[in-house]
């Protein structure tokens, strides 16, 4: 039984490494900071998500487990936060996004 | 009723914060619990935007399926970023929600997704930056606002 919980901690802590790794690669390939903040949102949602999945298989039923739960859920509230201030921050600064626009944009 | 339930909320997560169950720490826990809720109240705190129970009853069936969305974008992500097929596009939508906290979940609904940004938002019209025209399609079918205007529940 303790096998199979190692198997599955592996195999999310690696899901969650590879897109932590492609996100860093995107984070330095895309053109402009808004595509990179794409990027970063995958970081931040797979990595973490994935992360915290294989933290729980290893710690089974207990108060560390709803810690580790809590600790997504933060996340999981706060990243878009920070996401869209990064992107509403370069808009004020009259950064125009790269790529085609459709229709009137704000 | 609502500081009730504040209330209720905070003592949950003290008791499962802390781990320790004697008398003395439990009271520490209500006293400082309640002491929270005096505060909120005074600062007018407690309405639906602070606390919006509104979203309870339909909140398990919504991040369900926000998880398999979260899930299946990144996995597009990933392989944009791979192939290097990067087509970013600009455009507005409209969102149909009616309270401001649904608006904001909404909002976060598609920054939380990855590939697409809300970069900005002026009253009910949303600056949604895409990284491809796929991604820009599944927002603009308006299926995910029709989600939330669900969940939100006063239409």
């Amino acid at each position: 039984m303790v096998l199979i919980f190692d198997i599955f901690t592996g195999i999310c802590f690696f899901i969650g490494s590879l897109s932590i790794i492609i996100g860093a690669c995107g984070l330095i390939k895309l053109p402009d900071v808004f595509s990179r903040i794409h990027a970063a949102g995958m970081i931040d949602t797979g990595g973490t998500a994935f992360f915290i999945l294989g933290m729980v298989f290893q710690t089974g039923w207990s108060l560390v487990t709803v810690k580790l739960i809590l600790i997504g859920v933060f996340i999981f509230f706060t990243s878009p936060v920070t996401s869209h201030v990064t992107a509403n921050l370069a808009r004020q600064k009259d950064i125009v996004p790269v790529g085609k626009k459709i229709g009137k944009i704000l | 009723m609502k500081s009730l339930i504040l209330f209720f909320i905070l003592l949950c997560l003290w008791l499962l914060m802390s781990g320790y169950y004697s008398i003395l720490l439990i009271s520490l826990g209500i006293i400082s619990c309640a002491f929270c809720v005096l505060v909120a109240n005074r600062g007018k705190l407690i309405d639906d935007e602070g606390l919006p129970i509104f979203f309870i009853p339909r909140l398990l069936n919504y991040l369900i399926w926000l998880f398999k969305e979260i899930l299946k974008s990144n996995l597009s992500t990933a392989k944009v970023i791979i192939n290097g097929k990067v087509e970013p596009e600009t455009f507005t939508v409209k969102a149909s929600q009616v309270t401001e906290v649904a608006k904001v979940t909404y909002a976060n609904s598609i920054t939380l997704t990855p590939g697409t940004v809300t970069t900005k938002m002026h009253k009910d019209v949303f600056e949604v930056h895409a990284l491809n025209a796929d991604f820009g399609n599944d927002i603009r079918t308006n299926e995910m606002d029709r989600k939330v205007t669900w969940l939100e529940g006063k239409k």
